[in-house]
């Protein structure tokens, strides 16, 4: 079975966010990385760029095959884990710690409300 | 690869396989007519006599497979077998040595095959025109959509989306976005068809087109394909036929009656041309009536009993491809068609699903099967059972494969399907082959029950080992020099 924090809002599209004040920091989850198997590339977007709830704002690549990463929330990206570039198999290694992808400033944070919480996510996963 | 020098690793300086007599023309300073800029001192080529050449590819060759080697099941490609009349049409020096500057009037034979081979096409689709100048699928794809791009914009409307299957073929995400389109998608039902309501959702008038393939990557027919094609329609919106499973249906169904505005076909797999290491391919594109114009010119039209290439397309999209497309390919394609006749090629399409099924039903205990109905010429099982049980994975079993003799199926497509392993048997296999390919898969899965371990690095009597996929797209080494 795979880890789901209790201490993080996740998607169905399986990402991560961990809000702390006005930021957030997204990830994919322990479950994503497992699906996709060894992460050989990441393609993310850089400091000031805008991401928008539920659209793609990065690439992961593993040998079977290359996934969208969606936006969990909308806001500016204020951070990027530049580690990720020269060491992608950290995503397999420490999915919710060493391979947080992006920091966001939430433009909106009522959008939290429409994530999921670690019990509904753990749902999803056992209907999966 | 152990054992097998590169041919760089062969050289020995000083070594040749020529001798260049002295010129009987006046000599020429490369600096003076090149530039120094462009001159290179030192290209690093491997300095080696002819035999060393010859038996170097010679040992390479033998480790290949392929078609005329044994059963070839990789799902989604239709490796059939190619039937050696094609390429002994194709070999013919009227042919052959036909320049593709030579006047119409000296090119009438080959004309008429393009003329009819676009006629054949059309009565197997059920399209009105097509243009034969697509090199392969995926740019067949781009060229069917940059002609719906063109369509639209002559009609003086601002589309922007296309929408896609998840269940679709990576080609057509990558074809609409290089088109400059936005990509949407759109979840499978659970039956693993189009979910109609999901559809609907998507379907507005800002949407230029669905690509769907039929049957679809599941190896299902889309039974709703009257009421996707009405969906899309009413918005305005266009369907593209992405030709990879035409193998399931000739003769049987066509894609221009149930809806489709454009298709591809690829005549490297339902038509019995050689593909895997590169063809080349041909992946002509038809359209229906109202978009003939804006086709890539020229196509091939016939007036009387004359053909010629027909230029006076002014709103079409312009070549996709030097002259008039891999020919040679459409003419062993041309050979085929003609060979079989309508009946057979319907007898193909009926084989074709007739042995998926059998070896879907020989097969489909020993793994987990996602949508258990009747397929059509393919089917996706998923080994995620064995991946839970004991750490088994697709890729194991896959390489496990080449130690009995066979190629693999597609793995890991499509990628809805967990641990998906992807088999398209074709037509051309008998019931020896299907059963000898399902006895050596269970035997496969008894060793994986056994011994788990075994099957950790297979396979364990090819000349390469299991290679390191994860290594090699990391550290990406595209160059001899780099090794």
């Amino acid at each position: 079975m795979s880890k789901i924090p209790k201490n993080l809002l996740y998607t169905e599209e399986h990402e991560w966010i961990l809000v702390e004040g006005n930021r957030g920091t997204i990830g994919i989850t322990d479950h994503a990385q497992d699906a996709l198997g060894d992460v050989v590339y990441v393609d993310l977007p850089k400091v000031g760029d805008k991401i928008v709830k539920g659209e793609t704002f990065g690439t992961v690549e593993s040998v079977k095959a290359a996934s969208d990463i969606y936006a969990p929330v909308s806001g500016t990206v204020v951070e990027v884990n530049e580690a990720l570039k020269d060491s992608p198999e950290l995503i397999n290694r420490s999915p919710y710690d060493e391979a947080w992808m992006i920091v966001v400033e939430l433009d909106d944070e009522s959008e939290l409300d429409e994530l999921l919480s670690p019990e509904d996510y753990e749902n999803i996963l056992e209907g999966e | 690869m152990k054992g097998t020098p590169l041919i760089f690793e062969r050289s020995v300086p000083g070594k040749e396989g020529f001798r260049l007599y002295a010129p009987d023309v006046p000599g020429v300073n490369l600096s003076e007519t090149i530039g120094g800029g462009l001159l290179r001192q030192n290209l690093d080529l491997p300095e080696v006599s002819e035999v060393d050449v010859v038996r170097h590819y010679t040992k390479l060759s033998k480790m290949n497979f392929g078609v005329d080697d044994g059963f070839y099941p990789l799902g989604s490609c239709t490796m059939k077998y190619n039937p050696k009349i094609n390429e002994e049409i194709t070999a013919y020096p009227a042919f052959t040595e036909l320049h593709p500057y030579a006047p119409e009037e000296l090119a009438q034979g080959t004309l008429r095959f393009m003329y009819e081979m676009q006629r054949f096409l059309c009565e197997i689709t059920g399209m009105d025109y097509f243009t034969l100048q697509p090199a392969a699928g995926a740019h067949g794809e781009l060229t069917g959509i940059l002609i719906i791009k063109k369509f639209l914009e002559a009609a003086g409307q601002k589309r922007s989306r296309i929408i896609v299957p998840d269940s679709s073929h990576g080609t057509n995400p990558a074809t609409a976005k290089e088109s400059g389109f936005e990509i949407v998608k759109v979840k499978s039902g659970m039956n693993g068809l189009v979910d109609l309501e999901e559809l609907k959702k998507n379907v507005d008038e800002n949407v230029a087109a669905l690509m769907l393939t039929n049957p679809n990557t599941l190896g299902l027919f889309e039974k709703d394909i009257p009421e996707i094609s009405h969906i899309l329609h009413e918005k305005g919106a266009l369907l593209y036929y992405d030709g990879a499973n035409l193998n399931a249906i000739m003769g049987i169904a066509r894609p221009g009656d149930m809806g489709f505005d454009v298709v591809h076909v690829n005549l490297h797999k339902t038509f019995s041309t050689p593909h895997g290491g590169g063809g080349p391919g041909a992946g002509p594109v038809g359209v229906k009536a109202f978009l003939r114009d804006f086709l890539p010119k020229p196509i091939v039209e016939k007036e009387g009993d004359t053909y010629f290439l027909d230029y006076n397309m002014p709103r079409s999209i312009g070549r996709v491809k030097a002259f008039y497309g891999n020919i040679g390919v459409v003419l062993k394609a041309y050979a085929y068609i003609r060979s079989l006749g309508a009946r057979g090629l319907r007898e193909v399409s009926e084989m074709a699903v007739l042995n998926a099924n059998y070896l879907k039903k020989k097969i489909q205990d020993l793994f987990e099967v996602p949508v258990d109905t009747i397929c059509k010429h393919e089917f996706v099982v998923s080994a995620g059972n064995w991946k839970k049980k004991n750490g088994v994975r697709a890729l194991d079993i896959a390489k496990r494969l080449l130690d009995y003799g066979f190629h693999p199926p597609t793995i890991y497509f499509p990628l809805i399907v967990e641990e998906a392993l992807m088999m398209e048997p074709t037509e051309t296999e008998g019931k020896e082959a299907l059963d000898a390919f399902a006895d050596s898969l269970m035997r496969i899965c008894d060793e994986a029950q056994e011994n788990p371990d075994l099957m950790q690095n297979t396979p364990h009597h090819m000349p390469v080992k299991r290679v390191d996929e994860v290594k090699a797209a990391r550290e990406m080494k595209l160059k001899a020099g780099q090794l």
